[in-house]
């Protein structure tokens, strides 16, 4: 299976600010969009707080979760994957991801700022066996 | 009684529990999952206590968190 994932060049960038933004700690967020096959479609970008407020952790806020949720469904999509970064690690999920990867449907999203000017962002599936698999993340206009 | 179950209207018999929901429901991961009646959060430890109404709506929330190591 070859799971492609289409994101809006400004959502990209949002998220990267956001992630930026946060530092030194690691910044987190929602992905609201829809599934069509082995085609996800990020439709709109949820930026939400690390109440864990650490460089090494993140935890999202359950109340922000739920106010996501509600909205993409209001828009008629669903939540189809989150997203964190690193700020000093690359992007892969580490043994601390894989174990906290509760819901093998969504994808997992990893934005490494190890090297500044070099964002790294890239897009797992973490299945119930915390086997991880890397799909492709394509970014459109 | 008709119950709201992330988003999509379902039918179930009166008094159904909430971890008898969670159990037809199938929930992947069930003990990480936080659970909202309308838009209260429900203590884990209510859990076996807390009794669907008629038109309530359940969401279900993973607990979504990790660490760089």
């Amino acid at each position: 299976m070859s799971i492609v994932i289409h994101l809006k060049k400004q959502d990209y960038e949002a998220m990267l600010k956001h992630c930026r933004a946060g530092l030194p700690n690691e910044a987190c967020g929602l992905l609201g969009g829809r599934v069509d096959g082995e085609v996800k479609t990020v439709t709109k970008v949820y930026l939400l707080t690390n109440v864990d407020a650490s460089n090494e952790h993140f935890s999202m806020d359950p109340k922000e979760q739920l106010a996501a949720l509600k909205d993409a469904r209001a828009d008629g999509v669903s939540i189809i994957g989150n997203f964190h970064s690193h700020p000093e690690s690359p992007s892969r999920p580490s043994e601390e991801d894989k174990r906290l990867a509760y819901d093998s449907s969504i994808e997992y999203l990893i934005l490494s700022l190890q090297q500044p000017d070099n964002p790294v962002l890239r897009a797992f599936g973490i299945d119930g066996n915390k086997n991880v698999t890397a799909h492709e993340i394509d970014i459109v206009e | 009684m008709t119950v709201t179950v992330a988003g999509s209207k379902k039918e179930y018999e009166e008094g159904i529990t909430l971890p008898e929901l969670i159990e037809k429901e199938e929930i992947e991961n069930a003990q990480y999952v936080t659970v909202t009646i309308n838009d209260e959060f429900v203590a884990r430890e209510d859990f076996p206590n807390t009794v669907l109404k008629e038109n309530d709506t359940v969401e279900f929330l993973y607990f979504m968190g990790g660490g760089a190591r």
